[in-house]
């Protein structure tokens, strides 16, 4: 039926929204991280543009706050030479009882050419982008707990940067995955570029078994879940969880799930140590850990900003 | 009036009966099915040639959202759906805006929808003050304001004490308490939980929601006795647990929604907020044990579970989507499409949508309780004649009722629904005519 193809891809099979990782083919995924390679050197230069949407309008729409994803979102756009428009609505129309498509269909009649969404609800940039109008791009920013798919890739290209070839891999996911988007785009995504073992670990308030479903190694146990890992991805434990029905304390989740360098030993010796940032240190993650030898926090960082000037230009050369 | 339904096929799923027979009305009741008297002077003939003639469909949940949206006109458009999906007697929640907890309020309901005279409406009166769970209606006053039965709609009582008094003060009278079985603590998520939910990051309700309510629901009527009618069942175990109590003799009738019979999580698709249903859509294990459910009678009725919803209330993200479905057109076509497709067949389909749910109504139909749901000469003249071989595309714009969602819209399902209602008749009176040609189809 029309309204189950996969709604980020036109006939052709070629890319005109980002709104999940799911169902891409691989040959999309790979096309990104390859063109992402070819801007690294663009913010290498002294003047870091290129002109790809010149003449193009970029709308932020974060219905939900971020400061770090907009603003390497706004630094992607400018690079390609956008002009970017940074729409703080959480704290605008909405709170103005103003609906999420009313304020979608405002923002398209001023000539708007990609919207860029970041939402608390899962699924909002599908609903954007079933009702924009056909010329504009919508990129998932983050939706609920739902996907963040170019954390995905940026993940996948920081992967494969340090480790070149997904097919022998073992991957650690770590900590609070039941609310994470980044935990699934990057399981869809491994997945997709075959990566050898995908293993999802946290205690059971925080990592469902239905996960298993999704390809994934579910394990309850820290040494179980990252003994002989090549990658391991700490995710952001938020605070609002760190007491209560799913932990009782930070403390005793560090205990438990947190990445000391002991327990890092148990990982292959070459293992390199992820995190999508911010990092609470103490809680998920040891100081001495996230400033170590194996850790590519701060490349993640670099590579976000390729990636999305990757995906922005490409979606924006497609046509619906 | 007199009226003369002539060439029909008249199946009736109380007596059996499966036979071409005319059947007269006057004064609005059926005054022969059959050995029509020569002298019966028609006024009226309606062409059933090809058409089954059926008892008015008879619907267990169907929400007018009135008092409410009056402004909106919602009773005349609902009730005008509800003829035109062969629905003759339809039951609506109380979940009203104000809930339907004073006398006063279900009089004015029940005269507003006698004056359209298109489908006899049945409410059900709050079974406590504003579906608060905490002080007990006037159940009797609202008996005789024309309640058929208690209910908390969508508010479950988590206090239990409460839930066993009002089951007890209720079984005082004889009323029969309408509980949809769902934990009010795990039954906070809008999607099944379940590896689809998990996978779009929707929040859950899981399995357990349904049988915790379920098992207290059925502890308490041990102890009280009360008569209770389990809504819209939503798993397999809630099936199953069902099927237990029935065995043990517990008096508890129960139903499942046209959405949780033909549907599951995987609907959801790219989160279509057509599939924000409550119940939420669950496994096709699930539905399978559903459909079994309402072939070997654990299950007494299929319901419609409308609720018509604005446009600007269904595009939203799914968990911010308000949960339901229009569903007063498509009963009949659903209940059809299931008869075929699991072998149950036309009689059992049938069954469902009229005698099953009459019985659920029991003695709180009062002297309709004889004839409505069945055709019986003497009894009521409430009928479905409908075109069984008719296929029609649900396109949501056509539908007659303001709300234009439904799950089963043919853009989505790419199937066409059997069963084009040619005639509906209230009372004797024709509530709903469609065309006679089958353009639909």
């Amino acid at each position: 039926m029309l309204s189950r193809r996969n709604p980020q891809l036109n006939t052709h099979g070629e890319l005109i929204h980002l709104l999940s990782i799911e169902g891409l083919p691989k040959a999309v995924v790979t096309q990104i991280l390859d063109t992402a390679g070819t801007f690294l050197s663009v913010n290498d230069r002294d003047v870091k543009k290129v002109p790809l949407l010149r003449g193009k309008s970029v709308f932020n729409l974060f219905f939900e706050n971020s400061t770090r994803t907009r603003t390497t979102f706004e630094i992607a756009a400018k690079r390609l030479s956008a002009d970017v428009i940074n729409l703080d609505i959480a704290r605008s129309s909405t709170a103005k009882g103003e609906s999420l498509l009313d304020t979608i269909a405002n923002l398209s009649a001023m000539q708007a050419d990609m919207f860029v969404v970041r939402h608390s609800e899962s699924g909002a940039p599908y609903l954007i982008a079933q009702h924009c109008a056909p010329h504009v791009h919508v990129v998932n920013a983050g939706d609920g707990r739902h996907a963040h798919p170019t954390q995905g890739l940026l993940d996948m290209y920081t992967i494969r940067h340090f480790k070149q070839d997904f097919s022998g891999l073992v991957v650690a996911v770590v900590g609070d995955i039941v609310h994470s988007r980044v935990a699934r785009s990057d399981i869809h995504a491994l997945s997709i570029l075959g990566a050898a073992e995908i293993r999802a670990v946290g205690p059971k308030t925080l990592v469902p078994g239905d996960l298993r479903e999704m390809g994934v190694r579910v394990c309850h146990d820290m040494g179980e879940g990252i003994r002989d890992a090549d990658v391991i991805i700490m995710l952001r434990l938020q605070n609002e969880r760190m007491s209560g029905a799913m932990l009782p304390s930070a403390g005793e989740f560090f205990k438990s799930f947190g990445l000391t360098a002991e327990k890092l030993a148990l990982a292959r010796p070459d293992a390199i140590v992820m995190h999508p940032g911010p990092i609470n240190r103490g809680v998920e993650i040891a100081s001495e850990v996230a400033d170590g030898r194996a850790s590519v926090i701060l490349p993640q960082v670099t590579f976000g900003i390729a990636v999305r000037m990757a995906v922005m230009s490409i979606i924006a050369g497609n046509e619906a | 009036m007199n009226i003369l339904v002539q060439g029909g096929r008249v199946v009736d799923p109380r007596s059996g009966r499966d036979e071409h027979a005319d059947v007269a009305i006057a004064a609005g009741r059926i005054v022969a099915i059959g050995g029509v008297p020569a002298d019966f002077a028609a006024e009226r003939r309606i062409d059933a040639t090809g058409c089954v003639v059926a008892p008015g469909l008879v619907d267990l949940a169907a929400r007018l959202r009135e008092p409410g949206l009056e402004h909106e006109g919602m009773l005349e458009s609902e009730l005008a759906a509800a003829a035109a999906g062969g629905v003759t007697s339809l039951v609506c929640p109380p979940d009203t805006d104000p809930a339907l907890d004073e006398p006063g309020l279900v009089e004015m309901l029940k005269f507003r929808a006698r004056k359209l005279s298109r489908c006899r409406l049945f409410p059900l009166g709050a079974l406590t003050r504003g579906l608060g769970g905490e002080v007990l209606t006037e159940m009797a006053e609202l008996t005789e304001a024309g309640c058929v039965g208690f209910s908390q709609a969508e508010h479950a009582i988590d206090n239990t004490m409460m839930l066993m008094r009002a089951l007890q003060y209720a079984s005082t009278y004889g009323y029969t308490v309408w509980l949809r079985p769902q934990d009010r603590w795990l039954g906070q998520g809008v999607a099944a939980s379940g590896p689809i939910a998990t996978r779009l990051g929707l929040t859950g309700v899981p399995v357990a929601a349904e049988t915790i309510a379920l098992q207290t629901i059925l502890e308490l009527v041990r102890v009280t006795g009360a008569r209770v009618h389990l809504c819209r069942l939503s798993s397999a175990a809630g099936v199953a647990a069902v099927r237990a109590a029935k065995a043990e003799g517990l008096p508890v009738t129960a139903d499942v929604s046209i959405n949780s019979l033909h549907l599951c999580d995987v609907d959801i698709g790219y989160f279509n907020p057509d599939m924000r249903l409550v119940p939420p859509l669950r496994s096709a294990r699930d539905r399978d044990a559903l459909q079994a459910g309402l072939a070997d009678g654990t299950l007494d009725a299929l319901v419609s579970d409308h609720l018509p919803v604005r446009h600007d209330e269904k595009a939203l993200p799914f968990a911010e989507a308000l949960p339901g479905a229009s569903g007063l057109e498509l009963l009949l076509g659903l209940a059809l499409a299931w008869g075929e497709a699991s072998g149950a067949g036309l009689q059992r389909a049938l069954a469902v949508v009229t005698q099953g749910p009459v019985q659920v109504l029991g003695t709180a139909l009062g002297s309709l309780a004889a004839s409505a749901g069945a055709l019986v000469a003497g009894g009521v003249a409430d009928l479905c004649v409908f075109d069984p071989d008719a296929r029609w595309p649900v396109q949501p714009d056509a539908l007659r009722s303001q709300g234009k969602h439904t799950p089963f819209a043919f853009a989505h399902s790419g199937t066409a629904l059997p069963g084009r209602v040619r005639a509906t008749l209230v009372a004797g009176t024709v509530a709903f005519e469609g065309p006679a040609d089958s353009a639909a189809a």
